[in-house]
């Protein structure tokens, strides 16, 4: 098996031995209704992780997203709520800004030649300040199209719904992985992940690809914060706090190497319904607590980094010699 | 070491933080107003000094492990374990002296661990702190069992809210620590050794310095300063608030050291420098606060600074590519 | 000589660094279907003619010409689009990724906007049994060994360039077999009509695989000259710019022989680094080393002052048998090192003169037992006066310092801690004559106080001057020990060679 694809099998092998405990002790957990609510509740963070994803991919970070999800998530919400604009066009405001947004982080890591999280981190200052600037109370969205939405649910057999934020996570995760693995851009991004000076001399280029991930990811943490406004009917500016820690452990324990160049988009899909089982166990257990997510993903964090660390350390032939002076 | 001369005082970090001292007292004249009331000095000078304290105090820290070219980003949640820790033995019982050491020695172990991934599983500083951040409050709300562990433990509350000589104790536990741990890095060679790891570290190895001992006790330090600031915090709000506790003071932390003048790719470094950078910040969040401004301006404010050091410092980053992934295939490179 | 002769040219070229003339109006003619080796040590010029050559540098004066017409390239890609493609020692391409990805990043073939992977592995598998390389094109690059990797690199350059191909080292971290295999390559391309400039260390592989050679040296072209005329001593001759004399021998008498033994390997080697090696230094006593550029003189020093530990035999200090397994091991027994690169390795650049004296001193004191501001400025004072070094102040950054200040200063870091052994590689490269001569009167003055030392250089004048004895390393391998008046640049020379009898005394 290729070395990039052994942490991806440790995660599906590790989800699916998960899921089987869990219906194991909890039969009720094998249900389209506990799979539909899955992909429903899990999809502003998923739609969030795949860009994180190529973020993640390119060598870099990104920590404004949940406070772009925020953001947008108020932004629409005026716009529909204050402005009466119809919800589509409040949404395409909402990607146009975010689109511009990640292009002047971008351009910012490209030119300025400094560490994306700390240009991300005034990102995610600037976009938390504006969500709040705009309004500090939550903002109720009361809309006939919202309703439409909520409604637009597919029945399963067995009492499950797979709702639209449901399907779209998924057709995110879709074009994210066709982007990522079939297109001359997704080459690209893996190749500044592998090596940057390689890159350039073979001709990548570099400025376009790092401006065009960057918007990537803000443009997808406003698909997700506008997922989040359909799923709360509200936009409140302190929405979705810490969701790119989430995003970021998702990925990594979907199988990204967190220094970059290896990766699949599917394999964050696997973090993401790990993430989601670890919270829907807590749940279905009653007993325990809602911390304990964060403990274990923590510790999932944690075996992973060492599991990369030790994959990627053990098997390079061709990379010793580098470690002479 | 204390011996000041004038033109140390003239550094751009003390002229923008009377810079911004000014601007405050443009804004709202009683800025300096300092006024004695019950045994304690108030005004909003004093505010800065006491609501900065936290920051400065994780700064103080934060500087060694950015002096090395790293960064911890789980200080934050370091704090919260702390004050959870603090909290919840003074409600059940033990006496403070036993919570506060408890609470330290938490706070120590979480840097040990932290130095341990990066030093010996050399593993990047900011994906090994990471884990931390992302279980610490986990762990903190396991300690509070989910709520919010309130306590009226005299001595204890002593430590956030007291006054000492009329000053908030908060402020001069941070003064205390910054004369501590810079008469420890300065008076011993540690300093030096801290700054030789993050200019040149093959070079310092060939000089027969020890990085990975160093790099330890540069995140148990970081971990040590957020137990402190966690304690502070908790002893401030009488409680431990487990989801907030230090919530984003990561950040700002790293924002005050980096104004201080240490540069995120290592090197030389200035503890007293980072203390004044927490200073800026706090003055320029009182200073929002005072003029009638909202608090949220704040954020915009600071990725503004973030904006304008990058902006100051570029040419000096432009040579230095790849802090985030120091890649040995380029750093080779002959 | 006719315009036409030349696919590739470089007339006049000059390249200048502040007040550093880093390439001398420098010509340089690549004809089709040739293999032409560029010679030179460290320093030399061949780097920057590779990167005036490949766009990465512009020239300062002089041109380049390609099929006898002007061209200015302004990058690698650039330059690749004129038919110039280069493969450096590094690989650059991304480990990360497949085989085929690696060939046609950037051309990958679409279908309907998506990369047709179908397509683009079947073309690099008829790309790659071009170079009888069987290997799956999914596979991932950094699987391979650094040979495949070289080989895949050379398919991409030449897929993409196909009129000039630059080797940079490409054997530098290659096996005997893997060697053979690379030049079965080169050669198969050179039958295709190829232009390929080699660039290498190991003289062997010069002779076995180039047409020409052209040799720089201080940034001058010495000559380019057929290689059927030319013998491994001539070449090295060019290479180090001595006349084979015989007289000039030392004065140096090898009563140090007598002295005190102060160090001792035994079968002392590190795989891939040097191969097992024996060596008695004396008190009093400059043990110089000669040999090329890759010859495993830079990892001898390394080993021996536990930068790269030793995996195999013995060291004795003092009669002690003890081990040296990192630095502070040698540190502790009395050893200095100033390495080669000064930069990466020696200076620690943004900290001042004063603390990168002390440093080495206050390392071995240890973490509490520090030296105070006056003491440093006293230790720092002292040094720098007695090396003379020229700083406006003590307390400015040591990296605005010249490069032979800045050698004085990591030569007087390791003074400080009174060392009873330094290990100098390459003290004198590239620094002005005035702190040259410093530096070696130096060395004779440490020898005459009884320090012992070891002395990489490839300024055979210089060794021969100071060394007591020579030790001569090639291919890995310490290959001669010369003593009295054996210790003579030709003799030298002649040792660097080859391994003929006349050599080893």
């Amino acid at each position: 098996m290729k070395r990039s694809l052994r942490p991806l099998a440790a995660t599906a092998v590790i989800f699916l031995i998960a899921y089987a405990v869990s219906v194991l002790q909890f039969p009720g957990m094998l249900s389209t209704r506990v799979l539909g609510n899955f992909l429903t509740d899990n999809a502003f963070l998923g739609i969030a992780a795949v860009g994180m994803t190529f973020v993640i991919i390119s060598g870099g970070i990104d920590l404004s997203v949940g406070a772009v999800i925020g953001f947008t998530g108020v932004l629409v919400a005026v716009l529909i709520t204050w402005f009466g604009v119809h919800p589509l066009v409040a949404f395409a405001i909402a990607l146009l800004v975010a689109a511009l947004f990640g292009a002047a982080m971008g351009l910012t890591i490209h030119y300025l030649q400094v560490p994306s999280f700390i240009v991300t981190l005034a990102g995610m200052f600037l976009a938390r300040g504006g969500a709040s600037v705009i309004t500090q109370d939550s903002v109720p969205i009361n809309h006939e199209f919202y309703r439409t939405i909520s409604e637009a649910i597919i029945r399963l057999p067995g009492g499950g719904r797979l709702s639209f934020i449901g399907l779209l996570m998924v057709a995110v995760f879709l074009v994210g992985a066709l982007l990522a693995h079939r297109t001359r851009f997704g080459s690209y991004v893996y190749a500044l992940g592998g090596n940057t000076v390689s890159a350039l001399l073979m001709g990548v280029p570099v400025a376009r690809t790092t401006v065009q991930i960057y918007m990537l990811s803000s443009v997808l943490a406003a698909l997700s914060g506008i997922v989040f406004s359909l799923y709360t009917s509200a936009g409140y500016p302190l929405a979705a706090v810490g969701v790119e820690l989430d995003a970021i452990s998702a990925v990594v324990i979907g199988g990204t190497l967190l220094t970059g160049g290896y990766g699949f988009v599917l394999g964050t899909f696997v973090g993401v319904m790990l993430l989601g089982l670890v919270q829907t166990y807590i749940i279905f257990d009653g007993t325990l607590s809602s911390w304990w997510t964060k403990i274990v993903i923590g510790v999932l964090l944690f075996l992973f980094i060492v599991l990369q660390r030790i994959i990627f350390a053990a098997s390079a032939p061709g990379e010793e010699s580098s470690e002479k002076v | 070491m204390k011996r000041l001369h004038l033109e140390r005082l003239a550094n751009p970090q003390l002229l923008a933080l009377v810079a911004v001292l000014l601007i405050n007292w443009l804004l709202f004249p009683n800025f300096f107003r300092i006024a004695w009331q019950d045994g304690r000095l108030f005004g909003s000078m004093i505010d800065v000094i006491n609501r900065g304290a936290p920051v400065a105090i994780l700064a103080i820290g934060m500087t060694g492990v950015i002096a090395t070219k790293g960064v911890d980003l789980s200080v934050g949640a370091i704090m919260a374990v702390c004050g959870a820790v603090a909290a919840t033995m003074v409600v059940a019982g033990y006496p403070t002296p036993i919570a506060v050491i408890a609470a330290l020695a938490v706070g120590l172990a979480c840097g040990l661990w932290n130095g341990f991934l990066v030093a010996v599983l050399d593993i990047q500083p900011i994906i090994a702190t990471l884990v931390l951040m992302v279980a610490g409050r986990g762990i903190a709300q396991l300690i509070t069992e989910g709520s919010i562990v309130t306590f009226n433990d005299p001595a204890l509350v002593y430590l956030g809210t007291g006054s000492f000589f009329g000053f908030p104790m908060a402020a001069v536990i941070a003064l205390v620590l910054m004369i501590v741990v810079t008469l420890l890095v300065r008076r011993t060679a540690i300093g030096l050794f801290i700054q030789a790891i993050g200019v040149n570290r093959a070079a310092a190895s060939l000089a027969g310095i020890h990085s990975r001992m160093l790099l330890m006790l540069v995140y148990a330090l970081s971990g040590f300063c957020a137990a402190i600031a966690g304690i502070v915090v908790a002893a401030d709000i009488r409680g431990a608030d487990a989801n907030n506790s230090g919530l984003w003071l990561e950040l700002d932390a790293i924002l005050a050291v980096v104004i201080g003048g240490t540069s995120l790719l290592g090197g030389k470094f200035s503890i007293p420098l980072a203390v004044v950078g927490a200073l800026i910040i706090q003055a320029m969040n009182t200073g929002i606060l005072v003029s009638g401004f909202r608090p949220e301006f704040n954020l915009i404010v600071k990725a503004g600074m973030i904006i304008l050091i990058l902006m100051l410092q570029s040419p000096l980053l432009g040579n230095a590519i790849g802090f985030f992934k120091r890649d040995p295939k380029q750093a080779n490179s002959r | 000589m006719a315009d036409g002769e030349y696919v590739l040219e470089a007339r006049g070229v000059m390249k200048i660094f502040g007040n550093h003339v880093a390439l001398d109006t420098v010509d340089f003619g690549l004809r089709k279907g040739e293999v032409h080796a560029l010679l030179g040590e460290n320093g030399a010029g061949k780097s920057t003619l590779i990167k005036v050559l490949t766009g990465a540098y512009q020239p300062d004066g002089g041109g380049i010409y390609m099929d006898g017409a002007q061209i200015s390239l302004d990058n690698p890609l650039h330059a690749q689009s004129f038919g110039i493609g280069t493969v450096y020692q590094e690989v650059n391409l991304l480990p990360n990724r497949s085989v085929a990805e690696n060939l046609f990043l950037g051309h990958q073939p679409l279908r309907f906007g998506f990369v047709n992977f179908r397509k683009m592995e079947a073309d690099a598998r008829v790309l790659l049994a071009n170079y009888d390389l069987q290997i799956d094109p999914a596979s991932e690059l950094g699987t391979h060994s650094v040979a495949v990797q070289q080989i895949v690199a050379i398919a991409r350059a030449v897929q993409l360039s196909g009129k000039v191909l630059i080797l940079d080292e490409p054997t530098a971290s290659l096996d005997r077999n893997e060697v053979e295999r690379l030049f079965e390559v080169i050669r198969g391309l050179k039958a295709k009509g190829l232009a390929i400039i080699f660039i290498t260390h190991f003289l062997d592989q010069v002779f076995a695989i180039s047409d020409r050679v052209t040799v720089l040296r201080n940034g001058k072209l010495i000559d380019t000259r057929p290689l059927d005329d030319l013998s491994r001593t001539d070449v090295v001759r060019l290479m180090l710019g001595k006349d084979i004399a015989f007289s000039g021998a030392t004065d140096i008498e090898s009563n140090a022989a007598q002295n005190e033994v102060l160090v001792e390997f035994k079968g002392y080697g590190r795989k891939r680094g040097v191969l097992p090696f024996d060596l008695t230094i004396h008190k009093g006593e400059v043990v110089g080393v000669a040999g090329l550029l890759g010859s495993g003189r830079t990892e001898v020093a390394r080993i021996m002052f536990g930068a790269d530990p030793a995996d195999q035999g013995t060291v004795t200090v003092n009669g002690q048998l003890t081990a040296i397994r990192k630095t502070t091991d040698a540190i502790r027994h009395g050893f200095g090192f100033c390495p080669e690169d000064r930069k990466a390795e020696g200076i620690l650049g943004d900290l001042s003169v004063r603390e990168n004296i002390v440093i080495a001193l206050q390392g071995k004191l240890g973490w509490f037992k520090a030296l105070n501001r006056d003491e440093q400025f006293e230790i720092a004072g002292r040094f720098s006066e007695a090396m003379d070094i020229r700083a406006a102040s003590l307390d400015m950054p040591v990296k605005l310092l010249s490069g032979g200040n800045q050698q004085k200063v990591i030569l007087s870091r390791w003074l400080a801690t009174d060392p009873a052994f330094l290990i100098l590689d390459e003290p004198t490269r590239g620094i002005d004559v005035g702190a040259h001569a410093e530096i070696v009167r130096t060395i004779n003055r440490l020898r005459d106080e009884g320090m012992a030392m070891l002395v990489i250089s490839s300024e055979l004048d210089e060794v021969v001057a100071y060394s007591s004895r020579i030790v001569v390393m090639r291919d890995r391998e310490m290959v001669a020990e010369l003593r009295g008046k054996n210790i003579n640049p030709g003799i030298i020379v002649q040792a660097i060679a080859n391994n003929t009898d006349e050599a080893v005394a």
